[in-house]
């Protein structure tokens, strides 16, 4: 069974909805605190969403130095899948595993609500379930969203394809450089996603358009040794 | 010894600071005159021990490259108060 673990900072509040989501995708979930260094043998790790530390200073700029974070630095540099949700996405920039930085939204407030989102890159572990360019209604809840990168980062970005999510025109929420909702590393297994599919991944509270994210790292590995041959 | 440092932390020019749009947009509802561009940062106080201010300076360098300034999207001045 996959293991999957989701670390908890102190202000972490999503970590209950990524666990579940994880336990209805079918993996063995489980938490681990960010003062612990081991991530017991986990095959995929998430970074909920929520405030940790009071999002102090700057969204995810105290979580990165956290002790657990040296261990999912070493998970992602050996190719392990990582998710980071909203906050988690903040904390992937500040600790450099993601290219760019999550700044306060362009309108000011903090923005709740369910947006349009189109899936543009398919070959991550966490989207592979969905069909390149599959639109899909997701929440987001956040005040400082709007992604930004500079030219050169933004233009490698879009060569390479790791512009994962993507808002739709009419619905950019956070004024992020050409609708960035969620990226990935180069290589492919980090993805950081400001909407929250943990959220939107039960058919009891609704619909379930996130449910995916949580169920594709089993096709993504299907399709790996035919993207590396 | 120990010597008082200040930090200037500011959004990059050419970002869209949209706080800073807002306080310009305040001033002027409040019929201040010949407001331009208004840009909101943050102003951080550091107690440092070391040799010479230089060296004071030169350890709050490294803080803002580390910690205290995002490298993407800020720029940072440092002033250590003498004596």
């Amino acid at each position: 069974m996959t293991r999957a673990a989701v670390i908890r900072f102190p202000g972490s509040n999503c970590d209950v909805d990524a666990l579940r989501a994880m336990e209805r995708a079918g993996c063995d979930a489980y938490f681990v605190w960010h003062r612990d260094e081991d991530l017991q043998g986990a095959d995929v790790v998430l970074l909920p969403g929520g405030f940790s530390y009071g999002d102090y200073l700057r969204s995810g700029a105290i979580a990165r130095f956290s002790p657990v974070m040296r261990a999912v630095q070493r998970h992602a540099a050996d190719g392990g899948p990582l998710l980071g949700i909203c906050n988690g996405f903040q904390i992937l920039c500040e600790a450099g595993l993601l290219p760019g930085a999550l700044l306060p939204n362009a309108g000011l407030t903090f923005v709740a609500r369910t947006v349009t989102v189109h899936v543009d890159n398919v070959d991550t572990p966490f989207t592979a379930a969905y069909a390149r360019g599959e639109v899909l209604s997701l929440p987001v809840a956040h005040g400082e969203g709007r992604y930004v990168a500079d030219e050169t980062t933004l233009q490698r970005l879009h060569d390479r394809g790791q512009v994962v999510l993507r808002y739709a025109d009419h619905d950019n929420p956070n004024g992020s450089v050409a609708g960035i909702a969620g990226i990935c590393s180069e290589a492919g297994n980090v993805v950081g996603i400001m909407p929250h599919p943990e959220r939107a991944a039960d058919q009891a509270i609704g619909d379930d358009p996130g449910h995916r994210f949580f169920t594709s790292l089993a096709t993504w590995r299907a399709e790996r040794p035919l993207v590396s041959t | 010894m120990s010597y008082r440092v200040h930090i200037r932390v500011m959004p990059r020019d050419g970002l869209l600071d949209p706080q800073g749009q807002a306080v310009e947009h305040a001033l002027s509802e409040l019929a201040f005159e010949g407001v331009g561009q208004v840009r909101v940062g943050r102003a951080i106080e550091v107690d440092v021990a070391a040799g010479s201010p230089a060296e004071a300076e030169e350890t709050t360098r490294q803080m803002c490259e580390r910690l205290l300034a995002n490298p993407v999207t800020e720029d940072f001045l440092i002033a250590v108060e003498d004596g």
